[in-house]
């Protein structure tokens, strides 16, 4: 039972290993609040569908399961988006389109297609917080070497009168800019992933 | 803005891939081969420009009369889910020559996010019907000549040495990387000189 749970962190890792969910994992990570943000929605959103195809499936005809995967799923990303609007508008406008294309996240139709309709209910739900758990881990990591490195800050989440930034003295005066930028965000993915398969090809070198 | 600014900006202003970090997914994963890549490249220009248009059309027709927009991304997936499938069936009939080169690719673009995303973006910022298909053109185009460039480098690359820990996708990042580098090159004053 708990595999199910933690084989998202580095085992199964969405985004460094399966290389899934690709777009929000670049596309939003220019700042860690964001990749925070994303990260929640997309918990949420594959907790439903994996519930939800889990339960339901025997009754989905073999046929139709991929469109009715993802009525399933925009259904939870049409709740996130309303609920991100109405409660966290700053969030919900920095990530822009970024929230409805949560609908084409490969992560989520992946776990409804490879696990959800395979599993029941339970072990479904498991693996989806560890799945969802390891996306924003992976989020996590990319905007924090994105943010440090080009913009010299740390934003988390806003607490009272704090804005929640923690400038970095000397970086945030002389970043560099290209991090924040699409250049950056693929050559930061890059040397991550050599960085996991660099730790992977050590751990089977000691066995 | 006029069709060759829209198509300006979404081949290479706002290329999809390079700038945007829309459809990286098969930008990684279909990229090995020159063949596989063009066939991939076109059949997402192909999906894009229709479904722009039927977006448009659904938006204006259907969501903004009926005022239930926030039904917008579920009609909008479930629309490009139907026409891909029916994309698939009419080539497969018509053309079973362009079917063997584009079939395989044909499913996977229904969760390639820029299909996706080109759809989303046209209806924000309030294009015709015109302007949005020149757009999910323009938009397809682009991801055309990217997808195109990385599977000519990256069948180079095949042919030279890599560290191990960098081989296969890490190394395809960091080549996509700098071709987002030098795309930046391409900014908002080329689009004021170039058409005023």
């Amino acid at each position: 039972m708990l595999k199910e749970f933690t084989k998202g962190f580095v085992k199964e890792n969405p985004v460094f290993v399966l290389a899934l969910g690709l777009c929000p994992a670049l596309g939003v990570t220019s700042k860690v609040v964001n990749a925070l943000g994303m990260g929640a929605g997309v918990i949420f959103v594959l907790l439903g569908s994996n519930i939800f195809v889990s339960a339901l499936k025997n009754f989905i005809p073999e046929k139709v399961r991929i469109p009715a995967y993802i009525v399933i799923i925009a259904s939870f990303v049409t709740i996130v988006e309303m609920v991100m609007e109405a409660f966290i508008p700053a969030l919900f406008e920095s990530l822009g389109v970024f929230v409805p294309l949560i609908v084409v996240n490969c992560v989520i139709l992946g776990r409804a297609e490879a696990f959800a309709n395979k599993n029941t209910v339970g072990a479904s739900i498991l693996d989806a917080i560890g799945m969802g758990l390891g996306f924003t881990f992976a989020l996590i990591i990319i905007a924090f070497v994105r943010e440090v490195l080009g913009a010299g800050t740390i934003s988390l989440i806003p607490i009272g009168n704090w804005d929640g930034v923690i400038s970095i003295p000397g970086l945030s005066k002389a970043p560099a800019r290209v991090f924040s930028l699409a250049a950056g965000a693929l050559l930061v993915m890059g040397y991550l992933k050599a960085l996991f398969n660099w730790a992977e090809m050590k751990k089977a070198v000691a066995k | 803005m006029t069709y060759i600014g829209i198509i300006i900006t979404f081949v290479f202003i706002n290329n999809f891939i390079l700038t945007q970090f829309l459809g990286l997914c098969p930008f990684i994963g279909v990229s090995k081969n020159v063949e596989s890549a063009v066939g991939m490249g076109f059949a997402v220009t192909f999906v894009m420009s229709i479904a722009a248009l039927a977006t448009w059309a659904i938006q204006n027709f259907i969501l903004i009369p009926l005022n239930i927009e926030f039904l917008q991304t579920i009609t909008f997936i479930l629309m490009i889910a139907a026409l891909v499938q029916f994309v698939e069936m009419f080539i497969q009939k018509s053309s079973p020559s362009l079917y063997k080169a584009l079939g395989i690719y044909l499913p996977l673009i229904t969760t390639n996010c820029a299909v996706l995303g080109i759809a989303l973006i046209a209806v924000r910022s309030e294009y015709n019907a015109i302007e949005s298909f020149v757009a999910g053109l323009a938009a397809g185009l682009g991801f055309l000549l990217a997808i195109l460039l990385m599977s000519t480098i990256r069948e180079k690359l095949d042919a030279e040495w890599v560290p191990r820990p960098l081989r296969g996708t890490p190394i395809a990042f960091i080549t996509g990387g700098l071709m987002a580098l030098a795309f930046m090159a391409f900014d908002k004053a080329l689009l004021n000189n170039l058409i005023g």
